[in-house]
């Protein structure tokens, strides 16, 4: 399984958004997408996910280009976990989950649709809440729902938005954990955009750092999350401690003051580059 | 419903629930059946109920030889059921629309009435009777056939305008109210400059009554609404994909799109079919996909057959109602749907705990 980003570009109207994108994802590995707001990590999984079509380049899954097949082939490949769902209409956690077996059939419902569903519930612990609706559940609870459906589509490649967004520090670390689990099992090649550095950190087999839709660096966690890198993508002080091989990042000089190092770059030369 | 406390296989309370659903159509279907026959038993003549199905059983199975008096028969075939049975498949193909709709809009206040496609029947009826001019057909039939294009057209200009914008529900909806507006000021125009006969005949369409029911009538929206419906909960599938929200959609394998469009094609047909025979009937097409939703759920795979019952049941009960509670004055069907159905529906909002919708 593997998943290779060639050259993708896209631009939302005149405003360039992805600028040459060139990406690669194994099977069994997490790659994460860091960076700024705004320089292009969901834009990138929507590209992927044929949600936005790339003015350039092609994303390829095991040789085949995506932009061949049509939307239902490639629902079977590909999973998407949004940062959030707009819940306007009563539907039940067991429903929303039989969701992902949509690009699997046609209307009718077989038993192999259905016993996936419930073993994807048991196996994330949701077996509880099948009847419940999906609009009362919390915030984590939704978050796993949504993860869970993503699974019942049987796909090789999962996208997620954010998924530890609006999650509180025991389900962040829940959640991504079950992500890191399921991809290691089901050998899946998974991208994520994620905000929190350290727990890309924690999570990630690769991290790919976006500044102003460009990869700056790509690789082991270790040598893309250093001191320099995000002193010049965020324009930020940090300090990283290397432990145990996971490179855990501490913000200094978090007051705003007596900052030299912050204040280098300054946004305008930051637009040029 | 979840049973509460009580620990059960999910699988064992999941079947349940589908099987709950099933029960709730069968129930909703013998109802309806009960219900059509006690209307068609109640009026100034005197007919039970036996008589009403004996007649009803003669003319489908006639090799029964049941024999049946020739006035009840008349009285039962040309007066009554003509028009109990246009309740049935007007209720039916108001109600699928609006859920479509509801639907595709993501939006539980949306419904053909909300985005403009009665305002312009309505002016399109208006025009017809008040200027006499139409585009095709004369007499009797200028009405129908006006008010017929006219909710197309308004659905074509609904679906330009949002197509500019991608299809986006915001930009149909919106467009929508703009062009209701529009044709009800439009209708309004024409009331002003009518003569008072005019006047009366307009507003008299606008109320919406089945009083006017033929055999052919029923024919025609009968097979529009047959045509549409296995389309529809074809799409049903999409409809929920479509629910939560388009990229979602998009990446289950829906072409949002183009469902959104053919779905409201086909909704906004059926309420033209509809409307341009009975005048304007709103309320049920918000209605009874609501009232459904909290009963069974948002599942459009039962909620589209679902609401079509209930929507058959408040329309013939309403036009029950209406010829039987103030006789021998005939309350048109579109009013009282309104007046007893709004309280009722008020009702079952205060009464839902749950919030189904933000």
């Amino acid at each position: 399984m593997k998943m290779q980003i060639n050259g993708v570009k896209f631009n939302y109207g005149s405003v360039p958004v992805l600028r040459d994108v060139s990406l690669g994802i194994g099977g069994g590995e997490l790659l994460s997408l860091v960076g700024p707001n705004g320089s292009g990590k969901t834009t990138l999984l929507r590209c992927i996910n044929r949600i936005l079509k790339p003015r350039k380049g092609a994303i390829m899954l095991e040789g085949k280009n995506l932009a061949e097949l049509d939307l239902k082939a490639l629902a079977r490949c590909i999973g998407y976990v949004p940062q959030n769902a707009p819940s306007s209409f009563p539907l039940t956690v067991f429903d929303t989950v039989l969701l992902g077996r949509k690009p699997h059939v046609n209307w009718r419902l077989g038993e192999r649709d259905k016993a996936i569903v419930f073993n994807t519930l048991r196996m994330m612990e949701l077996e509880d809440l099948a009847l419940r609706l999906f609009n009362e559940l919390s915030g984590g609870e939704k978050q796993k729902v949504l993860i869970a459906r993503a699974i019942a589509q049987e796909p090789r490649v999962l996208l997620l938005d954010e998924p530890t967004n609006n999650l509180d520090l025991k389900h962040q670390l829940e959640v991504l954990g079950l992500i890191a689990g399921l991809v290691n099992e089901k050998n899946l090649s998974a991208v994520m955009a994620m905000h929190d550095l350290n727990l890309a950190a924690t999570f990630s087999s690769k991290i790919a750092m976006l500044d102003h839709g460009r990869v700056y660096a790509a690789g082991e966690p270790g040598d893309v999350l250093n001191a320099e890198n995000i002193r010049t993508v965020y324009g930020v002080e940090t300090i990283v401690k290397n432990d145990s091989g996971r490179p855990y990042i501490i913000p200094s000089n978090t007051n705003g003051k007596n900052n030299a190092g912050l204040n280098h770059r300054s946004p305008a030369v930051a637009l040029k580059e | 419903m979840a049973a509460k406390g009580e620990v059960l296989d999910p699988r064992e309370a999941y079947s349940r629930l589908t099987a709950r659903k099933i029960l709730f159509i069968l129930i909703g279907l013998g109802g309806l059946v009960a219900l059509v026959l006690v209307a068609t038993s109640l009026g100034s003549a005197n007919i039970s109920v036996g008589d009403v199905a004996s007649a009803v059983v003669a003319r489908i199975l006639p090799f029964l030889g049941l024999q049946i008096g020739d006035n009840t028969d008349a009285i039962i075939w040309d007066v009554r059921l003509p028009r109990i049975v246009l309740g049935v498949v007007a209720g039916a193909g108001l109600a699928i629309s609006g859920a479509t709709m509801q639907g595709i809009m993501r939006n539980p206040l949306v419904s053909p009435f909300t985005i403009g496609i009665s305002s312009a029947a309505g002016f399109g009826a208006s025009v017809a009777i008040v200027l006499g001019a139409g585009m095709v057909g004369s007499g009797k039939y200028l009405v129908i056939t006006n008010a017929f294009i006219f909710s197309l057209l308004a659905a074509f200009l609904v679906y330009g305008l949002a197509r500019t914008r991608g299809m986006r529900p915001e930009t149909l909806i919106l467009s929508g109210i703009a062009l209701m507006y529009f044709f009800s000021a439009g209708t309004s125009l024409l009331q002003y400059i009518a003569t008072e006969e005019e006047v009366h005949a307009v507003v008299h369409w606008l109320f919406g009554t089945l009083a006017g029911a033929t055999w052919e009538n029923i024919l025609v929206i009968t097979v529009i609404f047959l045509a549409c419906l296995p389309f529809l909960m074809k799409y049903s599938w999409d409809l929920n994909a479509m629910v939560a929200g388009d990229d979602m959609a998009t990446s289950l394998g829906v072409n949002t799109r183009r469902v959104r469009a053919l779905s409201m094609a086909m909704a906004t047909i059926i309420t033209a079919g509809v409307i341009c025979f009975t005048g304007i009937i709103g309320f049920v097409c918000l209605v009874s996909p609501h009232i459904t939703r909290m009963i069974i759920g948002a599942d459009h795979r039962f909620l589209l057959p679902c609401s079509c019952i209930l929507g058959s049941v408040l329309l013939v009960g309403a036009d029950l109602l209406g010829r039987t509670a103030f006789q021998p004055t005939v309350i048109p069907a579109g009013i009282v749907v309104s007046v007893i159905g709004v309280p009722f529906f008020i009702y079952l909002i205060l009464r839902t705990r749950k919030e189904y919708f933000q």
